[in-house]
């Protein structure tokens, strides 16, 4: 494996990383808006708080980690995302500073007019449509090179048919995430009425998901025909995913092991995810970005990666406190401790 | 849009970013070291209103930490955003650190998360206290490495330029530039010093506002402690600073001084108005100049005639370097004299007018936190890399620049005033006394189950 490979695959974990917590964020908080609407909120609002408090700051650092990250191991990134997607970007980040500091205003700060809740609910479905935008991109087709430098042609990628299904996969991925994973956290906490509510939400979102992957698919041999045939070299990890899927699924009709659900969910993610990464390789940006091209020098490529591997050796310790305490602490998930400052 | 628009309104908008996530980050920084202090104390002595204090610090600190993550994400983005040209190429040099940051950063979030829900977790207090050192350490280490990047924007160093292409990194030796000594030492120790400031301002006010309670006296007596070993830190390590400028950033020393003629036992010029090349209402103190720069009243200093006119920083630079060494000395005096006041036992200590000049204080170090800020990135212009990379070179060429510049005032004018109301109602609602009755109440009940 090339120091270039070593450091994409680094990225790609921790963006995959962010996808599921992520994921599981948003669709809390639109879980739990729309549970307000429909007058049911006193189900679901303690397990998502309980979960959300103790971990919203971390879910935030993924993200801060994925881009940090690829300026310092793909420095010409910077140069080609960076002055293309001001707009799209920068909406990104006002949302999440909304969402991110009302959240702390209302948990913490008490401050809990409904029309926050909606407010927050909405934005997270948003973000994630906002920030899709640059899987779009990395496309092709959307860029092209003006005289002073990269330009993004906003027009052709608001029509484009591509646009619309990835950003209509990752609501549909938020959704059906959020839903498993919060199933299996109300079942844990003993939540009855909250376990069925949430895993009727999963059930739900859990066909749109499918369907709208399977749409990519059929978009990309239209606008990128390269990229299609690399996918269906790989499509024995999609027949794999879709596997995983039929089990999560299977499991939450059945109401049983809600637990493996959410790990075979996992797992679906990570195989369709590293498949689509994979098949993207090299092109950070196609056609004029490759990973080989933008990577950094060797002096600097080598200590990011030591830093990395030290840096993953204190992380990893902590964050298993972190879950060991709060996550996959019975008491406190059960809402018997709360301890709060 | 054209090009020169680009640059102006990435320049305002990076500048209002920062100049807001700063309020949040030294904050950030400051705190946590308070709260730890406050605990360990309150162990210590087996004094309650101490662990009280550490907890209600607590609370108010998340509120901050929440606008800072989110501001700090906004400035991590519009680096790139804003600044693309000069990302790519920091990005081969000086990456490391930005990395590291995002390390430390991830340590002290996940603590954080620990410690405010540990509360009354464990039966030794202790282990709670432990789970601080990971925050306060997480958070110093973010701002000792984010201002590294900073000291290497000032000082470049680490690589070579052969024709055009840059070759020989050396990411260490990056990171180790001569302004990343002084630098890290001056920003660690004036967010300790801000921090407490903010505190002892916030227990003089509630003391002020009618409650007379120890607790809040305490706490006064302790934050001032603190601000007065911090502040003088501070003005050591700010002297330091003026030697390293005279070294090695010449220019920017010159141009805060309004130092306009390379001299011998060069005088200080102290306050003053700039009316074309004439200092007009300044004091003058005769060889300080050369004291600051050399502590040598006969050394040599460069002035501003030795720079061709195109490197030379606005000198309106002048005006915020002596806000900002005013504050930090008034800071010293305000809590030296508390200090001596209280061990004498002078009793203006204890008067209102000594209690707002406390009050004041607390906003007063923020102002000298944001215009020393100000001073040395103004003063480091026309460079955003210093000698190597114009500023103007480095900024977007997208048209929209402007257009964010409004959707991000509006959203810090949103994200201020949300944290300044949402604190003062979570601290009027529960009142110190009305918090440790609870506390007694709860303490009796937890005695009657067992």
């Amino acid at each position: 494996m090339t120091l270039e490979v070593i450091g994409i695959f680094v990225l790609w974990l921790f963006l995959y990383g962010y996808v599921i917590v992520a994921s599981i964020d948003f669709g809390a908080g639109f879980f739990n808006a729309y549970s307000l609407f429909r007058d049911k909120q006193h189900i679901l609002n303690k397990v998502i708080q309980r979960y959300l408090s103790p971990v919203w700051e971390v879910t935030n650092v993924f993200l801060v980690f994925f881009f940090v990250g690829i300026v310092g191991f793909f420095p010409k990134s910077a140069y080609y995302y960076g002055t293309t997607l001001l707009v799209p970007v920068s909406i990104a980040i006002v949302l999440l500073a909304i969402r991110g500091s009302y959240y702390a205003f209302t948990t913490y700060g008490g401050l809990m007019p409904k029309r926050y809740t909606y407010l927050y609910g909405l934005s997270g479905l948003f973000i994630p449509a906002s920030l899709s935008i640059v899987f779009t991109i990395s496309e092709g087709g959307f860029i092209s090179m003006g005289e002073k430098g990269p330009v993004l042609d906003y027009w052709t990628l608001f029509t484009s048919p591509l646009t619309w299904s990835i950003v209509v996969l990752s609501l549909t991925a938020v959704l059906f995430i959020s839903a498993v994973f919060l199933t299996w956290y109300a079942h844990y906490a003993k939540d009855e009425a909250a376990t069925n509510l949430l895993r009727s939400y999963a059930l739900i979102w859990s066909i749109p998901s499918l369907i709208t992957a399977i749409g990519i698919i059929v978009e990309l041999r239209f606008h990128n025909y390269e990229h299609f045939t690399r996918l269906m070299d790989l499509w024995w990890m999609f027949a794999l995913s879709v596997l995983f899927f039929a089990g999560t699924v299977f499991l939450l009709w059945k109401k049983r092991a809600y637990g493996l659900a959410f790990t075979l969910l996992c797992g679906q993610y990570y195989l369709a995810f590293f498949a689509y990464g994979i098949s993207h390789y090299p092109y950070l940006l196609y056609p004029y970005l490759t990973i080989y091209d933008s990577f950094t020098n060797e002096a600097m490529a080598i200590s990011l990666i030591i830093v990395f591997v030290a840096g993953l050796g204190l992380l990893i310790p902590s964050l298993y406190l972190l879950l060991r305490l709060f996550l996959f602490n019975k008491e406190y998930v059960q809402g018997k401790r709360d301890n709060h400052v | 849009m054209g090009n020169e628009e680009a640059v102006f309104f990435s320049r305002v908008l990076t500048e209002l970013t920062l100049s807001f996530h700063i309020i949040y980050a030294t904050i950030g920084v400051g705190i946590p070291l308070m709260i730890m202090i406050a605990q360990w104390v309150g162990i210590k002595k087996n004094d309650e209103h101490y662990i009280l204090l550490a907890r209600r610090w607590s609370r108010g600190f998340v509120i901050t930490v929440a606008v800072g993550v989110v501001t700090g994400t906004a400035i991590g983005l519009q680096l790139s955003l804003l600044w693309p040209n000069f990302m790519e190429l920091v990005g081969h040099i000086i990456a490391l650190p930005l990395f590291l940051e995002v390390f430390a950063f991830f340590f002290e979030a996940i603590f954080l998360g620990i410690y405010l829900y540990t509360w009354d977790r464990f039966e030794d207090q202790r282990k709670h206290l432990l789970l601080l050192i990971p925050v306060a350490l997480g958070a110093s280490f973010s701002a000792v490495f984010i201002t590294i990047v900073n000291s290497f924007m000032n000082t470049p160093q680490g690589f070579e330029i052969v024709d055009g292409q840059i070759v020989n990194i050396s990411p260490l030796l990056a990171m180790v530039n001569p302004a990343m000594p002084t630098k890290v030492a001056h920003v660690l120790v004036t967010a300790y010093m801000t921090a407490a400031f903010i505190l002892a301002a916030i227990g003089a006010y509630r003391l002020l506002k009618g409650s007379n309670h120890i607790y809040h006296k305490k706490a006064v007596f302790l934050t001032i402690k603190l601000g007065l070993i911090f502040s003088i830190s501070t003005a050591l390590i700010g002297d330091f600073a003026g030697k390293f400028l005279a070294e090695y950033q010449p220019e920017k020393l010159a141009a805060a001084e309004w130092h306009f003629e390379t001299e011998e036992g060069a005088p200080l010029i102290l306050y003053g108005v700039l009316d074309g090349q004439e200092v007009k209402y300044a004091i003058r103190i005769p060889y300080a100049l050369s004291i600051l720069a050399y502590s040598n009243p006969f050394a040599e200093v460069t002035g501003l005639d030795q720079f061709a006119e195109e490197d030379i920083p606005p000198l309106s630079i002048h005006y915020l370097f002596d806000t900002m060494v005013t504050i930090g000395v008034a800071m010293i005096a305000l809590s030296f004299i508390y200090l001596i006041g209280m061990w004498r036992k002078w009793p203006f200590i204890h008067s209102k007018w000594y209690r707002w000049l406390i009050v004041i204080g607390g906003p007063l170090s923020m102002i000298g936190i944001e215009v020393g800020w100000w001073f040395t990135e103004v003063g480091r212009q026309p460079w955003i890399l210093r000698g190597i990379m114009r500023t103007h070179e480095a900024a977007t060429t997208s048209g929209q620049v402007d257009k964010m510049l409004i959707l991000f005032a509006s959203l810090y004018l949103l994200l201020g005033a949300g944290s300044i109301y949402v604190l003062s109602r979570m601290f009027k609602k529960n009142t110190v006394e009305q918090e440790l009755a609870d506390r007694k109440l709860e303490k009796a009940g937890d005695s009657f189950d067992t």
